[in-house]
């Protein structure tokens, strides 16, 4: 498991060739304006990028998630915004399958493993960020039917995904009064509101998601009422391991890219990698996204393995994405003031690693459950 | 319709830093990452299309060594059904086309596409002897072809921008010159189907082609590189009157005007 299959290796190689040639020629402007192209992830849905994980018989590849990571790695290596689709495509389709029943299954697993539909998870609130529980979206019963009010923020492709996974309250304070629910993205009353203007990721719509009584049938719950929080935090696990993945990718890109700059950059007569100074960078860089990818892959081991993967997803979240962003600011170093254009694509690297600190439980939340476990385990 | 492909593992010219052998008689092969040949890509795909149109079965053909067999492979995630392998040394274009006819008269094939030349050798020897061995038609640099499965029609761009068109019978060889078509991409669940496709491997005396069919009729002397490019010269000055100087040296030096 510490290295590639044979097999992992020509699927990494045919993202690759995809990702250059329809992805690579426009990243700099989709950055730029802001521009999310939705036609894309019907075009990486064909390719097979959006449902790895996704049994063959609910139209994904029935792959695990090592060969997951190593696609989103790749996707990630040329773009970490079109990355963050898959992924976020990927989720509703992870608690699908856990959670799910099958008439569920049967309307969104295969339409968002091949990328015709494009999914959504909307959890985090104003007021309710790392604190998720405190939720205040309601949803309320009526009949056959739930009622969904509130607003969501900080929400991946809101008002363009075609599935919103929502975490509503439908009983008391606290995580058990919250359920988790399947609302399409043309239901009437949804709409997506102000988009956020963001530092990365900018060719990945971000936005508050409204819902103004939005009707969804009693059948669109996810499992019993009162588990959705389990359905969220089984969610952020899962998402913890595909943000580490993320994240190796855009610190793979930064560290080849300002190593081939320092093998060309010549001052004082030679290769600026030939100062200690600058070679011994480019090695703590190496250290650090290989540290983080084989984290990475052993968490997407023990998920395949079906053993707890919890801890380690966290652990692989915290180190992946702290290297991300310390490779991404230190490629900006290597390249001195041609790094700090946006001539160059390391400072968009470093813009986009940034976001990986926050999402899917800040770092700060992983150090809190990593260091539950340690007091739950050392305890005297 | 079996429906023939030539396919040659060449460099990938896109990171490839060659090396000669130490005789400088031939490449380094050990410092060379192999795919296949950019043009034969053309052909493969023009392949697969003619299966998906017309039904059949696409079989890719190389000749090489063990490494030659696995770029075989990739083509097999593509709209390749078959490969057949040929092991032998490619010796000379001659000998190579001896064990491709071979192979496309035993397999019956109702078309062959191939690349118009490998970027190695530069040769486009290969197709058009194929084709005379085969006593088929051969249509080179071809751009758009299409068939009945009896007769076909093939463009080919000709100089000053002219289109010439060319019909004829089944079988043919053609090659395939870029815009023939776009390639497709390798999706993740044909590389999966294709750990299931079979690539037979074949040896000359299976083909009933002689060690004597085989010797080389060309042989390699020596690879050197091209004479290094003397350094530019900057001419300095304002424009006007760089401009001068460059024309002067354009007409006394170089003696270009």
């Amino acid at each position: 498991m510490f290295d590639p299959t044979a097999e992992q290796l020509e699927l990494a190689q045919a993202v690759r060739d995809f990702c250059h040639a329809e992805i690579g020629p426009t990243v700099k402007e989709d950055d730029e304006h802001e521009r999310f192209r939705k036609e894309l992830i019907g075009a990486m849905g064909a390719m097979g990028f959006c449902g790895v994980p996704t049994e063959e018989s609910w139209g994904g590849l029935g792959l695990g998630y090592l060969d997951y990571v190593v696609v989103l790695e790749e996707i990630a290596r040329v773009s970490a915004s079109y990355a963050v689709s898959v992924a976020v495509t990927g989720l509703p389709q992870i608690i699908l399958r856990m959670f799910g029943d099958d008439a569920q299954r049967a309307q969104w697993l295969p339409a968002l493993a091949q990328g015709q539909a494009l999914g959504a998870f909307a959890l985090s609130e104003a007021s309710s960020g790392s604190d998720a529980a405190s939720l205040t979206t309601t949803a309320t019963r009526h009949g056959d039917d739930y009622v969904l009010r509130g607003t969501k923020l900080w929400c991946t492709h809101g008002g363009v995904a075609d599935l919103y996974v929502v975490m509503a309250r439908t009983g008391g304070p606290g995580p058990k009064g919250v359920s988790a629910f399947l609302v399409p993205g043309d239901a009437p009353g949804l709409r997506g509101g102000k988009k956020e203007e963001k530092m990365g990721l900018r060719a990945s719509p971000t936005t508050e998601v409204v819902f103004e009584d939005v009707v969804v049938p009693a059948s669109s719950r996810l499992g019993p009422e009162g588990t959705g929080f389990r359905v969220a935090m089984a969610a952020l696990d899962s998402g913890r391991i595909t943000s580490g993945a993320v994240a190796t990718g855009v610190g793979q890109a930064a560290l080849e890219f300002s190593a081939r700059y320092a093998t060309e950059r010549e001052q004082f007569g030679q290769p600026i990698i030939d100062f200690q100074g600058v070679g011994f960078m480019l090695a703590d860089m190496a250290a650090r996204v290989d540290g983080g990818r084989l984290m990475v892959r052993r968490a997407a081991w023990l998920r395949d393995q079906g053993l707890d993967y919890g801890q380690a997803a966290a652990l692989a979240k915290l180190v992946a994405t702290d290297a991300a962003m310390a490779v991404t600011t230190d490629a900006v170093q290597v390249l001195g003031g041609n790094g700090y254009t946006r001539e160059y694509p390391v400072e968009r690297y470093m813009r986009d690693a940034k976001v990986m600190q926050i999402v899917e439980g800040t770092n700060q939340i992983q150090r809190l459950v990593i260091s539950r476990q340690i007091k739950a385990r050392y305890r005297a | 319709m079996k429906i023939g492909v030539c396919v040659k593992s060449t460099p990938d010219t896109a990171i490839t830093r060659f090396k000669y052998t130490s005789g400088n008689d031939g490449i380094d092969a050990a410092q060379v990452k192999f795919t296949v040949n950019p043009y034969d890509e053309f052909a493969v795909e023009e392949a697969a299309r003619m299966k998906e149109a017309h039904g059949g079965e696409v079989v890719a053909v190389t000749v090489g060594d063990a490494g030659a067999g696995k770029v075989l492979r990739e083509t097999l995630a593509v709209g390749v059904d078959r490969g057949v392998h040929v092991d032998a040394v490619n010796t000379d274009s001659l000998a190579t086309a001896r064990l491709l006819a071979a192979v496309a008269r035993s397999e019956g094939f109702g078309v062959l596409f191939c690349g118009k030349v490998a970027v190695d050798d530069q040769a486009s020897a290969v197709p058009a002897m194929v084709a005379e061995l085969l006593g088929w038609p051969h249509v080179s640099v071809v751009t758009a072809f299409s068939t009945d499965g009896a007769t076909f029609t093939a463009s080919r761009a000709v100089g000053g921008g002219v289109e010439e068109v060319v019909t004829g019978a089944l079988p043919v060889v053609i090659t395939a010159e870029r815009g023939l078509n776009e390639p497709r991409y390798q999706k993740l669940k044909d590389i999966m189907a294709a750990k299931k496709k079979v690539v037979g491997v074949v040896t000359p005396e299976s083909l009933g082609v002689s060690a004597a069919d085989l010797a080389p009729v060309v042989t390699f002397s020596a690879y050197a590189d091209p004479p290094e490019r003397p350094k530019g010269r900057v001419i300095p000055g304002d424009a006007a009157e760089a401009a001068r100087e460059l024309v002067r040296l354009l007409r006394d030096e170089a003696k270009v005007l």
